[in-house]
């Protein structure tokens, strides 16, 4: 720690922030945790689906108390958890008046990590249809920005042919902790032909593969996966062995000191598991670098290294991975996680390598897709905004400040945060997702 | 044997130079480290093995459970037992031959042998007279008498003693040792030297093809062989002046092996076990032989796996080019040329009860991938370093494909064992 990083987390050092208007960031709920208070469904028009989804999730839920124009606000009595805005029959812009009613005094009302979650439908049909359908992403990220004490707002298009079956994963870890870090932004479920059940262990007995897991976020990701049942084969370099290999120990998984530019490495890894006569579920492409530099000082090697190991390396592991006639490869209903970035989706300075390798990392997973539907795998990606790892940790501090509190929950998120996002996209039950990328970054301010 | 004994896999710390980037570990914790590598590899964190066998030879006595103490550091289950086992530089080869042996018989599925050594962590014994005066102090009555007891105490008595690497029954270390049976058997400076250039030629190669990612976990920060020098070369070696035999003598500190810290582990089940938990199978135990020279008589100290290896051959009805690969354990350069020489002499063979010479080995077939001149030599770990780096050599050979190992050892001592890939 810096001198100045130490004053700053200093009592006196702790005053002068509260006073320039620097508030200790909430504690964020995590974990499979519901909201402490009750959860409210609004249903608008003649939309079922909420009430349908919150039912096979099991979950009791109560009327929304509506703004109806009076003089004074009403409210709820007591906090409120979470407020679920089935908006799936929602078209035409006079009836974002009721959007409006039921947010207001919910937003009043809503606890420390709340939740707003909209259910809304794609963009289509008539222009007034399409244009309502944007206007209902404007208020959810809006609400993200305005919520306090880690409350978090989120909206789920919906496809049309999606049932509650289909829903249920995403609604459940929106309301959960395990979204904590994921807040003002918009992804698509649509319908799979089948689809599992809810559990509290939606991995129990899957493989999943690992890589960079020797620390960090894939660290964090192999032990929120195997909480959820799932053995893990821990992939990473060779000189990372050591914690890599006290992280698989950890979690009763495997080791293997790989590191994936090698042109084996998928077919190294299809070999350890077909070895176990057993196929992977889920494939996690976390490992990653940065070579920082701005583009005027970016030479051949660090342009070269970056797109290496960020984005061919996992296309060559895939390619061998996801073919059917590779024993120890991906099962049918598998799943392909790549880690994008914020820094890749929005551009950030002095990572240009970076950059072109996290977006290409969007576009793979969003081509993936269509084409591995056929044989149930989906493809998705997540993209980590500002994490506390050893990586972020390597930023000067003043930046590192800026850049904590440079989003709506006004923190840093935790390795967790990712991990808890990557296992609701390997969940059974998340069949419906796919071709997604789901931003962890607390809405920060930069990017789309 | 009634059950196949399979070796499944292996794992190592980097060996390093005594008082080098390990020397603040002890027995226990690299031992520990060696162990965990091992499970973290297999996917065995929690599980109850039927015994790990370990040992060291330069061991403190409060380490008198030094394996089991280790299993319950690891992340093997609590309720796998453990031992201590020792046989000098041998004890890594002795034990996995304990632990296979226990595996044919049906008395266990699967088992670790291991072994390590701490030159840097040495136990120093303090000297007779100091702890005659110690007894005498924690004897006295009064502070008085106390103090009177400890103050007899003299500066020569506070010189620590470290372990002596000498034979206790010729008052030889083990390099003079080899000093006299290198003359004997006119071994050259230049033979020397180029198996010692070439140990460190092989092994640079193998870390740098990858042979080793799934045989070393790194420790400590310390990611490769600390003592591996890959420019290394006979010309450079030439210039060493020599440590063995007197001014006249072939014997250097780069011929020789450096004291090294380091601890190396096996995995060995029987094939069903391994194939339940679909596990690797590199090669199968065959068989071993242990013997013994008479060194306080005369005989060659480092030349036991001479007799052992005859034997071994003899009972397995096979002959030195039945053998895809040979790992002779470097405990000086000058201890493998002189045992392929006396591999090779009709007569010497029949003076140790074989009926003619064991035969001529292509060198190509010997430590492939470099041995202990390069990758250091902590005592009781270089068995258990060989049995995976041959075995996994052998695998990618194919089946069927047969390897020996010797070991050589102090008192005398040579244990030789042969391998087949699965
Ligand atoms: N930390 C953040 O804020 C943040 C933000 C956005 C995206 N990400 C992404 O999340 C992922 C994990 O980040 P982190 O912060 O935990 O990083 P980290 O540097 O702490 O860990 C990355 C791991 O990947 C391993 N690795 C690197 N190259 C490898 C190779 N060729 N083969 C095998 N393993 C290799 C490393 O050894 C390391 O253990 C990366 O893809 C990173 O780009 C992180």
């Amino acid at each position: 720690m810096s001198v100045l990083e130490k004053a700053f987390h200093s009592p006196v050092g702790r005053k002068v922030a509260a006073r320039a208007g620097l508030a200790e960031p909430p504690v964020l709920r995590r974990g499979r945790t519901y909201p402490g208070g009750a959860l409210v469904l609004a249903q608008i028009g003649e939309a079922t689906l909420g009430a349908r989804t919150l039912d096979v999730l099991g979950r009791p839920y109560e009327a929304p108390v509506l703004d109806g124009g009076e003089d004074v606000t009403p409210g709820y009595g007591d906090r409120i958890g979470a407020v679920v805005i089935d908006a799936t029959e929602v078209t035409r812009i006079d009836q974002l008046e009721h959007v409006r009613a039921v947010l207001r005094p919910a937003v009043r009302g809503l606890e420390g990590s709340g939740r707003v979650v909209i259910l809304a439908r794609p963009a289509g049909g008539d222009w007034e249809q399409r244009a309502v359908a944007r206007a209902l992403d404007g208020i959810d990220r809006t609400v993200a920005k305005e919520l306090r004490r880690g409350a978090t707002s989120n909206l789920v298009r919906v496809e049309e042919g999606a049932t509650p079956a289909d829903v249920a994963s995403t609604l459940e870890f929106l309301l959960q902790g395990r979204s904590a870090f994921v807040d003002g932004q918009t992804w698509a479920v649509g319908h799979a032909p089948s689809v599992a059940g809810i559990s509290e262990r939606p991995l129990d007995g899957r493989i999943v593969v690992v890589t960079g897991a020797a620390r960090g976020i894939g660290a964090a990701i192999a032990r929120t996966l195997a909480r959820d049942g799932a053995e893990i084969v821990a992939v990473d370099v060779p000189a990372a062995g050591e914690s890599l290999a006290a992280v698989a120990n950890e979690v009763g998984g495997t080791a293997l000191q790989l590191d994936i530019t090698a042109p084996d490495a998928g077919a190294r890894i299809a070999g350890l598991v077909a070895s176990r006569g057993a196929r992977i579920h889920g494939v996690v492409h976390n490992a990653g670098i940065t070579r920082d530099k701005m583009l005027a000082n970016t030479d051949q090697s660090r342009w070269a290294s970056v797109l290496q190991v960020n984005l061919a390396a996992q296309m060559r592991m895939n390619e061998v991975l996801l073919d059917p006639a590779v024993d120890g490869g991906v099962a049918e209903g598998g799943r392909i996680v790549g880690i994008a970035s914020t820094s890749g989706l929005a551009g950030n300075k002095g990572q240009t390598n970076y950059a072109a390798s996290k977006a290409g990392v969007a576009g793979l997973v969003e081509a993936m897709a269509p084409d591995l539907a056929s044989r149930a795998i989906t493809a998705n990606a997540v993209a980590p905004g500002f994490i506390e790892t050893d990586m972020t940790a390597k930023i000067p501090f003043v930046q590192r400040e800026v850049f904590r509190r440079s989003n709506s929950l006004s923190q840093g998120g935790s390795p967790v945060d990712v991990a808890e996002t990557i296992g609701y996209l390997l969940d059974p039950a998340s069949q419906g997702v796919t071709g997604q990328v789901i931003r962890v970054c607390g809405q920060n301010l930069v990017g789309a | 044997m009634n059950h196949n004994v399979v070796v499944v896999g292996g794992n190592r710390t980097p060996f390093a130079k005594a008082g080098g980037p390990l020397r603040e570990a002890s027995n226990h914790d690299l031992l520990t480290a060696a162990l965990d590598g091992l499970v973290a590899r297999h996917g065995l964190a929690g599980v109850r093995l039927g015994e790990v066998a370990g040992g060291a030879v330069l061991k403190h006595s409060k380490d008198f459970n030094l394996t089991r103490e280790a299993v319950l550091s690891s992340a093997l289950s609590p309720l796998t037992p453990a031992c201590d086992l020792q046989q000098a530089c041998a004890t890594g080869l002795e034990t996995t031959m304990y632990i296979a042996n226990k595996i044919a018989l049906g008395q266990l599925d699967a088992g670790i042998a291991a072994g390590v050594d701490s030159t840097s962590d040495a136990p120093i014994a303090v000297s007779d007279g100091l702890r005659r005066i110690l007894l005498a102090a924690q004897a006295a009555k009064t502070p008085a008498a106390r103090l009177k007891a400890l103050a007899r105490i003299r500066p020569s008595h506070l010189a620590p003693q470290a372990p002596s690497v000498a034979e206790p029954r010729t008052g030889l270390s083990m390099g003079e040792h080899q000093a006299l049976t290198g003359a004997r058997w006119s071994v050259t400076r230049e033979e020397q030297d180029e198996i010692a250039a070439e140990s460190h030629r092989k092994l640079a190669a193998a870390w740098q093809e990858g042979f080793f990612d799934d045989l070393v976990t790194p420790y400590l920060g310390l990611a490769k062989d600390a003592i591996l020098r890959p420019d290394t070369t006979v010309e450079k070696l030439s210039a060493l002046r020599p440590v063995f035999g007197g001014p006249e003598g072939t014997m250097t500190a780069g011929n020789s092996t450096a004291l090294s810290d380091g601890a190396a582990a096996v995995l060995l089940a029987s094939e069903t076990w391994a194939k339940e938990r679909g596990l690797p199978m590199l090669a199968r135990i065959v068989d071993a032989e242990i013997a013994a020279v008479d060194h306080p008589g005369g005989d060659d100290l480092l030349l036991g796996p001479v007799a052992a290896t005859g034997r071994l051959l003899a009972r397995q009805g096979l002959e030195v080019s039945d053998f895809a690969l040979v790992e002779i354990h470097e405990a000086f350069a000058s201890t493998v040329v002189s045992t392929l020489k006396a591999w090779a002499d009709e007569e010497y063979c029949r003076s140790l009860g074989l009926d003619g010479a064991i035969g001529e080995l292509d060198r190509d077939r010997l430590n492939v991938t470099g041995s202990s001149l390069a990758v250091g030599h902590p005592f009781a770990a270089t068995g258990a370093r060989l049995v995976p780096t041959l075995a996994k050599l052998l695998h990618e050979k194919g089946p069927g494909s047969k390897g020996l190992i010797s070991v050589c050892a102090a008192g005398g001592q040579g244990l030789v064992a042969i391998l087949e890939a699965v």
